[in-house]
């Protein structure tokens, strides 16, 4: 389009994409901003629009977790270690289980492949949300209430990370696979030392949307973790909240907030290539 | 596939070792509680879980002939298409304009996909805070417009907060896809349109949209399917359906119900409706995923 020289039509353009940025960056803005003040600053009309000085006393006493600190004793650091093992786990998880699923779907036959095929796919219809009792049922009867396993290993089976790597699986040239062989190779050392490299792109970008999906699961931990030190802290930041509108601490609530965005939203950027590319590939 | 065929590993317990952990998780975690969920919404038991009695299809017969339940399936519509409408116009509108200012696409993009990173709660949380009747900044500047804003007590006020919030979260998905689209389209195509004189409207009627449309139907089932399921943790840090039952979507209701109000039969009759609505989600979404970026 650079042949086109229509002044006027850009000017739309960029008024309407910087007032779109604006809006969409404003939320973040304003949780930044109470995040600096105190409680007090926040707790009356007119609430101040820049950012204040008391950004390192509220994020500390969220970290901390004392009992009057606005996090209702809840201690942000150990929420973080929480959602931090938990979307780690989860996302790892996932590539390994599907890395090797889709080698085995890929490059051997075997009795009722089909089967196992259709068996995977078919969790692409079954979301947590809809079957969330007896879901829940099965966790209680395997005694993984509160636990880290309770907290990934339900969430790890994807068939979407599945078909991502069993599509680029079957794009890899069959010259490869007959020179390893005439190499000697055995099977998992073809899949060690020439397909996990080539698929490194897609682990990247699978890393991004798995650790993301992982670190803001919601409705799954707040049905396994019963006791607050196995809150990850998007359940726990809710927890913040008292009922109604009243004595809320905006200020430690916000330093909460903006401390629950700062890895995934570090993640997608840091690894925007990958991140979109990945996205848009693997259709969610 | 069948082009490995000849080149194929031969081993008779390998396979199955490597995929036995999807399997099993599959199996344990999906395949078991959606069959209890099946078998569940056909009996009935107390709270305890100390008798259960086959009821037939009475689950589902009181559901469908009770007005609450017909009204959160009216509430979730509204809500669903409110919240694709609106997210994939927006994105639409946004995507257009990012594809043409050629240079700073990439930097609109890093700005735009914030909100994908944010969790629903925490983004539920967000726009409580700008929304708060005492000390939100959007509440307290409609109040200076004259419009006397509380989600807690006006419903239509506590639906248009759990839009604005989800049509935020999700503003980013449907802006990557549509720019994905967009940045596909022959550059070829756009050019001898140029030459023939049509101007950026036109192109934008005759040329792109038309070959957007299989990015536009798949975001279309996307976000259905996200305001349906993925909007949970936004109505739960808002509004928790209220005010009253004004916004409980279905899968708050399934929730609700089977953990707050401990009716077992009827949340899993409720699952399995659930269920056959993804399905049929998800059917349609596969009718539309061939065609969908690559022209």
């Amino acid at each position: 389009m650079t042949i086109e020289k229509r002044p006027w039509v850009d000017a739309i353009a960029h008024t309407t994409l910087i007032i779109g940025v604006i809006v969409i960056a404003f939320p973040i803005y304003m949780a930044w901003v109470a995040s600096t003040h105190t409680a007090q600053a926040m707790a009356q009309w007119p609430i101040p629009l820049l950012p204040g000085d008391q950004m390192l006393e509220n994020y500390a006493a969220a970290l901390s977790g004392s009992e009057n600190s606005g996090t209702r004793g809840m201690s942000v650091y150990r929420m973080l270690l929480v959602s931090l093992i938990s979307a780690l786990t989860i996302a790892f998880g996932k590539i390994i289980i599907s890395l090797i699923s889709a080698f085995a779907l890929v490059y051997f036959r075997f009795p009722f492949r089909g089967l196992v095929f259709w068996c995977i796919f078919i969790t692409l219809m079954l979301p947590v949300e809809v079957r969330i009792v007896p879901t829940f049922k099965v966790i209680a009867d395997l005694g993984m209430l509160n636990s880290y396993a309770g907290l990934t290993i339900p969430l790890i089976a994807s068939a979407t990370a599945t078909f991502l790597f069993r599509q680029f699986f079957k794009s890899v040239p069959n010259e490869l696979v007959e020179a390893a062989k005439v190499d000697g190779a055995g099977p998992m050392r073809f899949f060690f030392d020439i397909l996990i490299p080539l698929s490194a792109t897609s682990i990247a970008a699978l890393f991004v949307i798995q650790f993301i999906y992982g670190w803001n699961q919601y409705l799954w931990p707040l049905l396994i973790s019963t006791k607050e030190d196995m809150y990850p802290i998007v359940v726990g930041i809710r927890r913040m909240i008292p009922a109604g509108d009243a004595q809320t601490e905006w200020n430690v609530i916000m330093a909460t907030a903006i401390l629950a965005m700062a890895p995934p939203l570090m993640v997608v950027l840091l690894m925007q290539k990958w991140f979109v590319k990945g996205l848009v590939e693997t259709e969610k | 596939m069948s082009q490995k065929t000849e080149i194929l590993f031969k081993s008779r317990w390998l396979p199955w070792a490597l995929v036995a952990p999807q399997g099993i998780i599959v199996l344990v975690f999906f395949f078991w509680p959606a069959g209890q969920a099946l078998v569940n919404s056909f009996q009935e038991s107390d709270a305890f879980g100390m008798s259960v009695q086959w009821v037939g299809i009475k689950n589902f017969y009181a559901l469908f002939t009770n007005p609450a339940y017909w009204y959160s399936f009216k509430i979730t519509a509204i809500f669903s298409v409110l919240v694709a409408v609106i997210g994939i116009g927006l994105a639409l509108i946004l995507a257009v304009f990012a594809d043409r200012v050629v240079r700073a696409t990439i930097i609109y993009r890093s700005l735009i996909i914030w909100p994908y990173a944010v969790a629903p709660a925490v983004a539920g949380i967000l726009w409580l805070f700008l929304f708060s009747p005492s000390v939100g900044v959007v509440a307290r500047s409609l109040e200076a417009i004259g419009v006397q804003w509380n989600s807690l007590l006006n419903s239509d006020h506590a639906m248009a907060l759990i839009v604005i919030a989800s049509v935020w979260k999700q503003i980013s998905y449907n802006f990557l896809f549509f720019l994905a689209g967009l940045q596909s389209i022959p550059k070829s195509l756009i050019e001898a349109s140029m030459l023939d004189g049509a101007g950026p409207w036109r192109r934008f009627w005759s040329i792109q949209l038309p070959l957007l449309s299989p990015v536009f139907f798949f975001l279309l089932v996307i976000n259905i399917v996200y305001a349906f399921f993925d909007t949970f943790g936004i109505i739960d840090a808002t509004t928790q359906g209220g005010p009253g039952k004004e916004t409980e979507i279905l899968v708050y209701k399934v929730y609700f119900d089977g953990f707050k109000a401990l009716d077992l039969g009827s949340s899993a009759a409720q699952s399995v409706i659930l269920m056959t609505i993804v399905i049929l989600l998800t059917a349609l979404q596969f009718k539309f995923i061939d065609k969908k970026v690559n022209y």
